[in-house]
């Protein structure tokens, strides 16, 4: 961040008649910006609001059936969207849909998160018997393929959302654990830390007052990473049966709920993809945004 | 320590791992909240009914005892039998299981291709156009789910153009081949997104370094520069990545098989949940973590062979 501030500054007396983008470049990096991040941010914000404001945006209600008007196509008079093969509104549902798939993404992420990377500081601050347990612990489970692990486990719990974010929970805070924990190896043998210590701060203050603030970046920039693959997974979940059950608008189950009519209406499947690629591209964005600033 | 010695460690490793992976699936029916016998029996669990599934699943026995069973059993090649089929779970499972290592290896040999083509057009014109559009392409395919761009490739590609099957495997060699492609191109695209990016920016880095320099000082050409100086030694980290992505690609394969109706270990698996058939289950998750650990265990082997400076610690 300083090292941006610092190349911004120097660069700019030298540099007196830039270009246009150039200079627009450098207003956005005094803000904390860069224009991978902006992007994503204005896509994210987007997609955000059209989620708050689903019933202001949609004509229809997502799960109301009407048999009279079954397949209609893309830029029907009735329907921007078209309709499903049980008439239902697409774009209603689409719109609907983002609610439940951020949603996903977030609650998916938020646990494995929290869990991660106090335990990433835990075992890389106090090392020993916990370490090497987690150590253990992780190479068994990255043995297994994320989707299929969770996969069995919901075919344990059955099928909904809950059982979902229980799926997630289980094996979703690897990669925040393994990302923290490095961190925290890097910074325990710091001069602050030291310094912590010597004037007797508790080994819990100096964790989550000295040494969260320090490595906690790292793995909050991998959070967006992490939704994306949570959403995707999810959708991949209600793709095979094991998500929000129909007639919850549901990007995933969409897809699925079309693949019998990929004659009659190519649309049912392919739109609902195209949202989930605008979700996807507006978290890589803002991903790789914040992975440059650092 | 030499490569030998490593292997050995390295397996006396993966026995621990295996161990471990037993455990997991094991303690997945008896840890987890809910009763497996309530639901896999769903509407139709009286207490009688749930009873008797308990006695013949096993699970009214102590848990050692179980776990033991349960060991000894995959040891032996035995997975018990499947609750939908009442035939032996391994059968089912292991004639399925060449199919799904068709397809993986067929994505993976796909994978190369469009990695080496696209991570080195981008390396090579990095910034401009060219990179651009590969970066943005690929970030497409990424941020896609690979069971919706599966769908997407038969609806123009098989549908309206008419040059692929829509869906199954094919009866000999060539057909297996002629089948498998849009599955195999779905799953590699999407593997190759994260390679490209790793090998792109693995060549750039190597490009500056010395022993690159030296190379086109005495006069040798770019092309030579590039593919036999400089992708040797950038490939070594996009190896790593690409054992890391492999549990990935595994249950990738296993989705896209339900798309294009390939009969692997995918297709059992899925119709194996909705019909709550757990012992087919169970036996799938051990199966695909061995292929998983199996993969890891070449890749880190395959470092010797890719770059002879790298001994085992």
């Amino acid at each position: 961040m300083s090292e941006t501030a610092l190349s911004t500054s120097l660069a700019r007396p030298s540099a007196a008649p830039v270009l246009q983008e150039l200079s627009f470049t450098m207003r956005l990096q005094k803000i904390g910006l860069n224009p991978t991040l902006l992007a994503g941010l204005v896509l994210l914000t987007i997609v955000v609001v059209a989620a708050i404001s689903a019933p202001l945006l949609t004509p229809y209600n997502p799960i109301e059936q009407n048999l009279n008007e079954t397949f209609q196509p893309p830029f029907s008079p009735k329907h921007v969207l078209g309709t499903d093969n049980f008439g239902q509104d697409i774009w209603s549902r689409i719109v609907y849909g983002t609610r439940l798939d951020l949603q996903i993404g977030l609650i998916s992420v938020l646990f494995p998160f929290i869990f991660g990377s106090l335990m990433g500081i835990a075992t890389g601050y106090l090392g020993g018997w916990l370490d090497t347990l987690f150590m253990r612990v992780v190479d068994v489970l990255m043995a297994f393929p994320f989707l299929i692990l969770v996969v069995a486990i919901m075919s344990v719990l059955g099928p909904g959302l809950t059982n979902l974010y229980i799926g997630f929970g289980i094996v979703g805070w690897i990669p925040y654990q393994r990302i923290t924990r490095g961190e925290t190896l890097a910074t325990r043998n710091l001069e602050f830390v030291h310094a912590a210590r010597t004037i007797g701060c508790s080994t819990p203050r100096i964790m989550l007052r000295h040494i969260l603030p320090n490595v906690i970046g790292p793995g909050l920039v991998y959070v967006f990473t992490g939704m994306v693959l949570a959403i995707l997974i999810g959708a991949t979940l209600s793709f095979v049966g094991l998500g929000p059950q129909p007639p919850t608008p549901e990007w995933g189950a969409m897809i699925a709920s079309g693949r019998q009519f990929l004659m009659r209406g190519w649309w049912i499947t392919a739109l609902p993809g195209f949202a989930l690629l605008i979700v996807g591209v507006a978290l890589s964005l803002i991903g790789d945004g914040l992975a440059d600033k650092r | 320590m030499g490569r030998a010695t490593y292997i050995r460690n390295r397996l006396f490793l993966m026995v621990f791992v295996l161990f471990g992976v037993t455990i997991l699936v094991f303690s997945m029916v008896h840890f987890l909240p809910g009763d497996p016998a309530a639901t896999i029996l769903g509407d139709r669990g009286t207490v009688q009914n749930i009873a008797e599934l308990h006695e013949q699943l096993g699970l009214n026995r102590p848990l050692p005892e179980q776990y033991w069973l349960f060991v000894s059993g995959l040891v032996r090649g035995q997975m018990g039998t499947s609750l939908m089929f009442r035939q032996p779970v391994s059968e089912m499972v292991l004639s399925r299981v060449p199919i799904t290592i068709g397809l993986t290896v067929y994505t993976m040999l796909l994978a190369a291709v469009f990695t080496l083509v696209f991570g080195l057009l981008a390396a090579v014109n990095k910034g401009r156009w060219v990179d651009q559009t590969i970066r943005v392409a690929f970030l497409f395919i990424l941020t896609t789910p690979n069971f919706w761009f599966g769908i997407q490739l038969i609806l123009v590609l098989s549908l309206a153009l008419k040059w692929f099957p829509v869906a199954g495997f094919g009866a000999n060699f060539q057909e297996h081949v002629w089948y498998l492609f849009l599955p195999a191109l779905t799953l590699s695209l999407q593997l190759s997104a994260v390679l490209i990016r790793n090998l792109r920016s693995q060549v750039i880095l190597t490009m500056r370094s010395d022993f690159v320099r030296t190379a086109r000082a005495k006069g040798l050409p770019d092309r030579v520069v590039l593919l036999q100086h400089t992708v040797r030694n950038a490939l070594l980290s996009t190896v790593t990545i690409f054992g890391l992505q492999f549990g990935f690609l595994v249950g990738g394969a296993l989705v896209i098989e339900t798309v294009f109706a390939i009969p692997g270990i995918g297709q059992l698996l899925f119709s194996s949940i909705s019909a709550r058939d757990y012992p087919v289950v169970q036996a799938i998750t051990v199966v695909s973590a061995v292929m998983v650990i199996m993969v890891n265990l070449i890749v880190d082997v395959s470092y010797s062979f890719l770059d002879p400076r790298v001994t085992y610690e």
